[in-house]
């Protein structure tokens, strides 16, 4: 019953996303405001009854209703609670629900805070979330139904969630990530309403830089949970692979990125209009397209959904009519006059179109990677693989390019910077970096010889030292040096600030664990020893243990440094019960400075294990750097300008309207 | 004490000090070793969906890594090696293309969109440059219009 | 900006979406064999039914035949095993390669379910495998008298197969042979 109701609740979304779509639309054309009105009680509805749908497949899964086929082939009645509700989003068809539910819910979003937007504008803007909502309803309904039934004899037993899936991992990632992906359907219907409206002014710049910057948090703490994840879940100590679906979650970020930056001078100069414009709709056509990579099985991932023809055709065309609908209205009414603010030399301007160049670059460069083996195949060209090899390639002298830039931030000014103030400001920041960037890899030197000199190191060193005086020094010029001054700079220029610092972090981490990244593979029986980076491991035995839908050996490994105790790893074998899938949990002892990470191998007789061990040092700082990214974010999007000038907007928001006119 | 030991100084330590443990994989010169690691984490695996060879447990995967081990020790260099698998299991395994005709537009045109990009940009910016100069009136309208829209006394200091 | 300019997105977008669509017929998982039109790998490796006889490449000469890579640990071999049968009864000479397996438990197999194959080669450790490409079992090969490969099929040979990418080669094949 609850499952009828369930499928009853997303139809009825649908038929709320249709009028959402379609009146609020033509009232702003017909100047009917009852029917634009009508958006915003819409998008509510739509996103109680999607929540509703969703609580009823979740009730599906407690209640291990094996009848749905969604619950049949995702649960199994000695699955943990915590993961029974987390297998909602499990697969393709539950994960599409919770896509749905999160885009209803940024629709009532902007519905509840679009009171001081004009309302023919927010009008329109929820009109477009309506389309994107009734298009992925349809892809539900019609290609992926959670709830359909397995009839007439429903299994008495599930066939259990991916073991891989069973984790901590699978309750946040998603969530964070399609927040990020969904969020950016709101710039993306902000830009749209801009084109059909035809004004281009600073205002609708403002209205949607809070909502990008969410959004982007969003998806930049998503991205790094899954990066966290990938980590310790995979069991080999790899923490970003390149792979298809990964990378499909990596270039609207960066999209998003050079976005966040365009339209802040978009907003402040009233410059780069439309390619601000372009870009709000490539960062959400690249989620899209994302999507579409992910379920349409036309690349393989190790993280791929099942996929079916049937749906890529769906998304395909979904993705045709939104990506090329928006793409003509863009070039049919995108702003041509070439904007008359103007800017030199090294300005602000300057600087932020460099940042978008690499970061469109490196985006561009992805997608061509992620993309290629499958022109060469439909060229007829033979199968090829694009892996890690050539993303590292592009994207490390990408990103170098991008912190060198990104040192000046604070310095430059709208308008114009005089480039030799720029350069005497980098003096001093340059000579420390490049001091301590040649000294300090001496000290993490055991013997005093060229070969141990890693020149990885120095160049990590070199950029992100870089990046962090250049943004002290430009803190203590903004402070004068006083303490008490640092509460008056603003929330945004302290989120610039810290997510500038937080990338800095992110690149040492990366730069320090691919420099002193040590690994063994090694046949052990109880009571050997080895040596590794400066740690003695100790493998003391191998045990059974039962858990609660696995049966697993679980090694302990002791580790001493100097002869002191360090710390007892646990490295587990896991055989799934249900499957009979064999998954590697790694143990892992992490530290700001060190991960010591041990795995455990194949059992090659006699006692003897096969056991991998690692010590990744500062590789914790990557995570850290992208959390203190994300902070950044938050910092900026909820700085104290936006919801001042939202009050002052209100009193003249009717003169303001009629510009939308 | 150190912090951290780079991977070449580590290797030569494991195989000095003998501590009762043994490699899993042997080899008759630990200069070898690297050269195994570098290789089996750019060669894919022809089965698994999207894995090397170093972080694949399939069957197929472990045979090709004895492989790898087997031409190394018989002193192949890595391009004889990396020939000696593509010719059996096609280019698919190399997860670094090779620059060859197929993959002049792969290689090329991430360096291609990055030129014209900072062209642009250049040029933009010395178009501005002038037009400080012959437009002033303009950008005083819009600047008052901005100023307007967002009373823009404060700037993103 | 121009507005000619403003119409390039849509351009790379359209040509993007052809790619996609395009793609969306191949099948990402299925790899081309390095090997068609070159001549059946060097080896030499003993006959799965007698230990002390060795077999090499030139047994396969002289008859237009099909090597099939099997094994009893491959569930896939056994839904394919009736059509190897049924191509053998027809007249198609077969020759197994037994692929990393135990020989008792083979010899076994095949006497429970019919033995379809000329011979079968025992490749224990897979190197006949490996410079063959194979990545999994089953595989088939189609070679001409001359021992050259035509083609090759990764996964079960089914009737639809067979007519699809076997059966007119094999006639020609066997034209060229006379």
């Amino acid at each position: 019953m609850t499952v009828e109701l369930g499928h009853a609740a997303l139809i009825m979304a649908l038929c709320l996303a249709i009028i959402q779509a379609v009146v609020p639309m033509i009232g702003s054309f017909s100047g009917h405001t009852s029917w634009m009105r009508l958006g915003h009680s819409m998008a509510v509805g739509q996103f109680v009854f999607v929540a509703l749908s969703f609580a009823c497949l979740a009730t599906a899964f407690v209640q291990d209703d094996f009848s749905v086929a969604y619950v049949a082939n995702n649960s199994n009645t000695l699955l943990p609670l915590h993961f029974k509700l987390s297998a909602v989003w499990g697969a393709h068809e539950g994960s599409l629900l919770l896509w749905s539910l999160i885009l209803s819910g940024w629709s009532t979003a902007v519905a509840l805070c679009s009171g001081k937007l004009p309302l023919v504008l927010s009008a329109r803007v929820l009109s477009v979330l309506g389309a994107i909502s009734v298009g992925f309803a349809l892809f539900l309904l019609f290609t992926s139904n959670p709830f359909d039934r397995v009839l007439p004899i429903p299994p008495l037993e599930g066939s259990d969630l991916n073991p891989l899936l069973q984790d901590f991992g699978l309750i946040v990632h998603p969530p964070m990530l399609y927040m990020g992906y969904v969020g950016f359907s709101v710039p993306f219907a902000f830009a749209i309403a801009a084109l059909i409206g035809g004004q281009f002014d600073s205002a609708w710049a403002r209205w949607s830089r809070p909502w990008i910057n969410v959004a982007w948090v969003f998806l930049t703490i998503g991205i790094s949970l899954g990066s966290w994840w990938a980590y310790y879940e995979l069991g080999w100590g790899g923490w970003w692979f390149w792979d298809p679906v990964e990378n499909a979650s990596f270039m609207p970020w960066l999209a998003g990125t050079a976005l966040m930056h365009s339209i802040s001078a978009s907003e402040k100069r009233g410059v780069f209009r439309s390619w601000t414009l372009l870009l709000a709709i490539l960062t959400f056509s690249l989620s899209l397209l994302g999507t579409f990579l992910v379920r349409s099985g036309v690349l393989t991932s190790v993280h791929a959904f099942a996929s079916d023809p049937e749906r890529g055709i769906f998304i395909l065309a979904f993705l045709g009519i939104v990506v090329g609908g928006s793409l003509l209205l863009f070039a049919l009414r995108g702003p041509t006059m070439r904007s008359v603010t103007t800017y030199s030399g090294w300005s602000r301007e300057t600087m932020l179109l460099i940042n978008n160049v690499l970061l469109v670059s490196s985006m561009a460069m992805i997608l061509i990677g992620t993309l290629y083996p499958l022109l060469a195949d439909v060229l007829g060209m033979g199968k090829i693989s694009v892996g890690p090899p050539y993303f590292n390639f592009f994207f490390v002298p990408l990103m170098s390019g991008l912190m060198v830039c990104l040192g000046f931030a604070g310095f430059t000014r709208w308008k114009n910077t005089e480039g030799r103030a720029l350069l005497k400001k980098g003096v001093l920041p340059s000579i420390i970096s490049l001091v301590l960037a040649l000294v300090l890899p001496i000290f993490m030197m055991d013997k005093l010889t060229w070969s141990n000199y890693s020149l990885t190191a120095v160049i990590t060193l070199l950029l992100v030292l870089w990046v962090v005086t250049m943004s002290l020094e430009d803190l203590w010029l903004k402070s004068r040096g006083k303490l008490s001054s640092l509460s008056s700079l603003s929330g945004s220029y302290w989120g610039m600030l810290i997510a500038h610092i937080g990338l800095a972090v992110c690149a040492l981490g990366v730069g320090l664990s691919t420099a002193y990244d040590a690994q063994k593979d090694l046949r052990m029986v109880p009571g050997d020893t080895t040596e590794l980076g400066g740690y003695q491991f100790q493998f003391v035995d191998v045990k059974r243990i039962e858990g609660p839908n696995f049966i697993a050996y679980r090694g302990n490994v002791e580790v001493r440094s100097g002869g002191e105790f360090v710390v007892s790893l646990s490295p587990e074998k896991r055989n799934y019960k249900s499957g009979g899938q064999v998954m590697t949990e790694a143990d892992i002892d992490g530290q700001l400075h060190r991960d010591l990470y041990v795995s455990l191998g194949e059992p090659l007789g006699d006692q003897a294990w096969a056991i991998r061990f690692q010590v990744k040092p500062f590789v914790r700082c990557i995570w850290l750097g992208s959390l203190l990214i994300g902070l950044g974010g938050l910092l900026a999007a909820f700085d104290k300008r936006y919801r001042r000038r939202r009050l002052q907007k209100s009193v003249n928001s009717s003169s303001e309207g009629l510009a939308f006119e | 004490m150190m912090l951290r030991l780079p991977i070449g100084l580590a290797l030569v330590l494991a195989a000095t000090v003998l501590l009762g443990s043994e490699n899993l994989v042997q080899f008759s010169d630990e200069s070898l070793r690297i050269r195994y690691q570098a290789l089996i984490t750019e060669l894919r695996c022809p089965k698994c969906q999207n894995q090397n060879l170093a972080d694949s447990n399939s069957p197929i995967s472990q045979d090709l890594r004895e492989e790898v081990q087997r031409m190394l020790e018989q002193q192949m260099t890595d391009v004889e090696i990396k020939y000696h698998l593509t010719s059996r299991y096609s280019e698919f395994i190399l997860y670094r293309p090779d620059v060859n005709k197929t993959t002049y537009l792969l290689w090329g045109s991430p360096v291609v969109i990055l030129l014209i990009g900072l062209i642009v940009a250049l040029r933009l910016n010395r178009r501005n440059t002038v037009q400080v100069v012959s437009s002033g009136k303009t950008q005083i309208d819009n600047e008052s219009r901005l100023a307007e829209l967002l009373e823009s006394g404060e700037d993103e200091k | 900006m121009n507005r000619i300019a403003l119409f390039l997105p849509l351009a790379l977008f359209v040509v993007l979406t052809v790619v996609l669509l395009l793609g969306l017929d191949k099948d990402p998982t299925e790899l081309p064999s390095a090997l068609v039109g070159e001549p059946f790998p060097v080896f030499s490796l003993p006959a799965l039914h007698d230990a002390n006889q060795m077999l090499d490449e030139q047994d396969l000469l002289g008859d237009v035949v099909l090597v099939n890579i099997w094994a009893t640990w491959c569930f896939a071999c056994r839904i394919e095993h009736a059509m190897l049968n049924q191509l053998e009864e027809q007249g198609v000479k077969v020759i197994g390669l037994n692929y990393k397996d135990n020989r008792e438990a083979a010899i076994d197999w095949l006497k429970k379910r019919g033995d379809p194959y000329t011979f079968s080669i025992f490749d224990e450790r897979g190197r006949l495998g490996i410079d063959l490409g194979v990545y999994g079992a089953p595989e088939t090969y189609l070679l001409d008298a001359g021992g050259t490969i035509r083609h090759r099929r990764v996964g079960v040979v089914d009737d639809r197969v067979w007519n699809n990418e076997f059966r007119d080669l094999y006639a020609q094949l066997m034209d060229e042979k006379r």
